[in-house]
């Protein structure tokens, strides 16, 4: 018997069952979809995007009746330049347009690294929205190579053609101010009609680097 | 060496590790289970003008409930919460609650503020998880409650919840209602219940997630 063969057959139990041994995860690279009876579940990956000195991220796909909720997941979206404000907006005609009106609420939690420039919970009143677009997600994100922000949007039945969409955000960035910048925004998009287009952009200036995630939460 | 054997072997490595040859789709097939969801539906409620929402609670570290669109048969009612520790039978937890909000109007004008006529200390009845809302046909709140390790027999219920609302007492507004909070028993939490303080839930879905079986 050959080394090969042998190694294999150490891996074999008596009644023939390949143990863990034998597959590592180059084994299953080849395997694209489970059985339907494995639970997988119950957030899903609909689509990712990483930025590369990228103007905007958007969606236009994805965002529709098959979740009641979505879920933007925000990794290290580090801006071209400093002191810049990420902003978003919705459309509701797939992307041609971004001009859906909504009003949002903001406040934050700031601390800054010296430990007695900053440390105060403050509503934002420069950076809430009324009745207008785009809205702000965070206060102000430095571009130093370590500065970044990070968190999470949800935003919930965006196909109901009943009630306007609501959504709730968090978002920790590292100001460039050098301080810990937590941001809370919620708020809703004004209109009955279905939001099928979101965008994410900072207010000047390209998105340098960073990943943003969209992910269903299934309900059923 | 036969071919299927020839074929197999190809595909192994020198330390016999089964190569992306060896294994398809239908090679787990048999495969049921693999490492836990890490988020697991148990069951979701949608209302039709009904007086409350309920849910059964058992093992799960956390528990998490998403509201999609709540909209209420009364305009101006609050949204609330209860626990149950003998299924279902009462709704009477003590509970101490911090509240907060931050409120802007669609005419540019805004407030944060602690809530402390909506906060509990220490009562049995239900807890508010919003502002007083508005029942306009558009109008709606949604967000999420998590609750933590709600069958522990040695520690407080702690829970978690964001509710994004419109507000509707003479200006439309839109309303972040944050809640935190414990019910204050070590005795397992068996049911949770939803339901405005007056008036019915007039329609919306509760979604309820297990964590961390």
């Amino acid at each position: 018997m050959g080394a090969i063969a042998r190694a294999l057959a150490n891996s074999i139990t008596t009644g023939g069952v390949v143990q863990a041994s034998a597959i590592n995860n180059t084994s299953v690279s080849s395997v694209t979809a489970l059985p339907s009876g494995v639970d997988t579940g119950d957030l899903v990956l609909i689509s990712s995007q990483t930025a590369s000195s990228s103007a905007s991220i958007e969606f236009t796909s994805g965002l529709d009746s098959t979740y009641d909720s979505y879920v933007f997941k925000f990794i290290n979206c580090h801006p071209q330049n400093d002191g810049r404000y990420l902003k978003f907006q919705f459309s509701t005609d797939g992307g041609s347009t971004y001009t859906v009106n909504m009003t949002t609420t903001f406040f934050n939690a700031i601390h800054s690294e010296d430990d007695t420039s900053y440390a105060l919970l403050q509503y934002e009143t420069g950076l809430d929205v009324a009745q207008s677009y785009p809205a702000d997600l965070i206060g102000s994100v430095g571009n130093d190579n370590d500065e970044n922000l990070c968190g999470t949007f949800q935003l919930f039945n965006p196909s109901s053609t009943t009630f306007v969409k609501h959504f709730i955000s968090r978002i920790s960035s590292s100001h460039d101010f050098p301080m810990a910048n937590d941001n809370f925004v919620a708020g809703y998009a004004n209109t009955t009609s279905a939001i099928n287009g979101i965008k994410f952009n900072f207010h000047t200036g390209n998105i340098d680097a960073g990943t943003i995630s969209l992910y269903g939460v299934k309900k059923s | 060496m036969g071919i299927i054997t020839r074929s197999f072997v190809n595909g192994l490595t020198t330390n016999g590790v089964l190569g992306a040859s060896n294994i398809n789709n239908a090679s787990l097939n048999n495969i049921t289970s693999i490492s836990g969801p890490e988020m697991t539906l148990i069951s979701s409620a949608t209302a039709s003008n009904s007086a409350s929402i309920e849910f059964s609670l058992g093992n799960y570290k956390e528990y998490q409930f998403f509201f999609v669109n709540i909209h209420q048969s009364i305009d101006q009612a609050y949204f609330q919460v209860n626990f149950s520790t003998d299924n279902g039978s009462n709704y009477n937890v003590t509970k101490t609650t911090s509240a907060f909000n931050a409120f802007h109007t669609e005419a540019d004008s805004d407030e944060f503020v602690y809530a402390s006529t909506t906060d509990v200390a220490q009562s049995t009845a239900n807890a508010n998880l919003s502002i007083l809302t508005g029942n306009g046909n558009d109008e709606n709140q949604s967000g999420y409650l998590h609750l933590f390790n709600s069958s522990s027999a040695t520690f407080v219920k702690h829970f978690i919840s964001d509710l994004q609302c419109n507000y509707r007492v003479g200006l439309p507004a839109s309303v972040n209602y944050k809640v935190a909070g414990y019910a204050n028993t070590t005795s397992a939490l068996t049911n949770i219940k939803f339901e405005f303080s007056e008036g019915n839930i007039d329609a919306g879905t509760i979604y309820m997630y297990g964590i961390g079986a």
